[in-house]
């Protein structure tokens, strides 16, 4: 195992969870905004995820040869799920009386959407964000098969030469960088959550 | 000035809005009130075009609000509403300055506008602006909610039972602070309740409505005096006053369940009725019933212990009234002698009950806020 093992298979992560937000978070947006396409966007994002991971690199493989674009884009469309449905779920779920208010105000539609809902829902949307990540540490494994690399390639090479401890050296390094990842973004994820509490009236 | 015009807003087969017509002064503070489902709220919220009135038109100084752009519409007007909406993701000052940064105010005028308008509800701007809305209770929370309506100067500010989830304390206070407010800043408030407490303790002119249309619209003393039926009447409860059944004489305040002995019974037996009846005098009577005065236990004290009977220690001093005496002589009597109750005579010279301090003060309140059961 070498230290560039690791490194790529974090570039395999990190360039597919970029790409989750970037396209993700609009298909929320999207998903919020209009209702005629709103069951399309959840039900494609939902379909995506119950194939098996290595089937659907299989699929991507076919059109874009071997290499890492196909592993990036296979866990791009893997991680979509959690963001687009966390993203229009914490839209979705802002108090409908701030939403009043807001249009009262006479704040636009992106206006609000941009200054008043975004950062209300942005606690959520970082939950998702976070689920995306860890689940495509493990998932990025497959990369091996299509020729990705990261450290899929050093628990594939152990099991056809039946080492067992070069597998275990994988398989741990890799339990490492997923609890970490989500550590590091549940500690950021709970100040969020602390700081953007909704408020709530009590009396005095 | 703002003006309804036959207007009219239908969901489904309910008629919300039935062709409404009124007009609101410039600088009026107007409350409308009447039962949930009414149309109050669809009428304030058709005023800022957050609901679109089927038919009829709504002018704001002579303009037609249909033709008036709706963001820019909303941005000359405040609204306040029951939940509050403070934006929790901004602080005081951000919330404040909201609609400042809409009309691209820059950032000094947004500051002084904030630190103006805290210093207005004696929220100090140091303590106050960098804090969360989570971080404050429900009264201080709904204080910025009015602010932030304030911040832009609109001439009319709209509120949607801005006090409806804050306790009785806090309500009451905020009602003052608004009423202040109002008459400093010479806003034109439409303020939307269903509680008639708050309605007359804030209005210049209250709007009565049911069913979609409106009932009575009157200033408040106006609507005390001649509510125009019975639903009015009926939330006006303990508020209404019926002229008929003010008390008025001294036999409307007396307390008649009293206890009264003959002039010729021990000393003993006046001492235990006393201890009995945790009372300190007793009043006398005439073996045929009329009134003889009172006895008191300090005069028992001093000289009656060796006496047989009460009749030595009687004294006629104790304030006396007749039944069908004003009840305002009755009073006087009470309140400037120095006895703790009048003894109310029947025009025969029988005993008819005593009127006390408490027994006033339960009249009065009956007389007030109606039956007190």
């Amino acid at each position: 195992m070498t230290l560039n093992m690791v490194m790529s298979h974090f570039y395999l992560v990190a360039a597919a969870v970029v790409l989750t937000i970037v396209i993700g978070v609009p298909l929320g947006i999207l998903a919020y905004f209009y209702k005629s396409v709103r069951k399309i966007i959840l039900w494609i994002v939902e379909v995506l995820q119950t194939m098996p991971a290595l089937a659907l690199l299989g699929i991507i493989m076919v059109f874009m040869g071997a290499g890492k674009p196909t592993v990036i884009i296979g866990l791009l469309l893997y991680s979509l799920l959690p963001v687009v449905q966390n993203t229009y779920i914490g839209l979705s779920e802002v108090d409908p009386a701030i939403k009043e208010v807001a249009q009262g105000m006479g704040m636009t539609k992106l206006y609000r959407l941009w200054h008043v809902e975004m950062p209300i829902a942005f606690p959520l949307i970082f939950t998702g964000v976070r689920i995306a990540t860890v689940t495509s540490v493990g998932t990025a494994v497959f990369a091996a098969f299509v020729g990705g690399g990261g450290l899929g390639s050093l628990i594939y090479r152990g099991i056809r030469i039946s080492n067992m401890a070069m597998i275990l050296s994988g398989t741990f390094v890799l339990m490492v960088m997923a609890v970490g990842c989500d550590g590091i973004m549940s500690y950021i994820e709970k100040r969020l959550y602390r700081r953007f509490s909704p408020a709530k009236p009590y009396n005095e | 000035m703002i003006r309804f015009e036959h207007v009219s807003k239908r969901y489904g087969d309910s008629l919300v809005l039935d062709d409404l017509n009124l007009e609101i002064a410039t600088g009026e503070f107007t409350v409308l009130i009447g039962p949930s489902g009414c149309g109050k709220t669809t009428t304030l919220k058709t005023i800022n075009r957050l609901i679109e009135p089927d038919k009829g038109k709504i002018f704001i100084d002579d303009q037609d609000t249909s033709q008036i752009d709706k963001v820019k519409l909303r941005r000359s007007i405040g609204y306040v509403i029951q939940q509050i909406g403070l934006f929790p993701n901004m602080t005081v000052e951000q919330n404040i300055s909201v609609v400042p940064k809409l009309l691209n105010y820059d950032k000094a005028r947004c500051n002084e506008i904030v630190r103006e308008l805290l210093a207005l509800v004696n929220m100090p701007y140091e303590e106050y602006a960098h804090k969360y809305p989570s971080e404050m209770s429900g009264g201080q929370q709904q204080r910025i909610g009015v602010l932030r309506a304030l911040a832009a100067s609109p001439p009319i500010v709209l509120m949607d039972e801005p006090f409806g989830a804050l306790d009785p304390m806090t309500r009451r206070i905020l009602q003052d602070e608004v009423s202040k407010l109002q008459k400093k800043l010479n806003k034109t408030i439409v303020f939307v309740t269903h509680d008639m407490d708050e309605a007359l303790n804030m209005a210049d002119k209250i709007i009565f409505m049911n069913k979609g249309k409106i009932v009575q619209m009157a200033a408040p003393e106006e609507m005390l005096e001649n509510p125009a039926d019975d639903l009015i009447r009926s939330f006006m409860g303990k508020h209404s006053i019926d002229n008929e059944s003010l008390p008025q004489t001294a036999a409307d305040f007396m307390r008649s369940d009293i206890y009264s002995c003959y002039r010729n019974r021990g000393v003993r037996e006046a001492i235990q009725q006393m201890a009995r009846r945790k009372v300190d005098t007793l009043l006398v009577k005439n073996l045929d019933e009329t009134y003889a005065g009172t006895v008191s236990i300090k005069n028992i004290r001093n000289h009656g212990k060796d006496m047989k009977t009460i009749e030595p220690l009687i004294t006629q001093e104790n304030a006396v009234s007749y039944v069908d005496e004003d009840a305002q002589v009755c009073f006087d009597k009470l309140l400037n002698g120095q006895d703790s109750y009048v003894v109310v005579l029947n025009h025969d010279q029988t005993i008819a009950g005593i009127v006390t301090k408490t027994s006033m003060a339960k009249s009065l309140a009956d007389a007030v806020w109606g039956d007190s059961q």
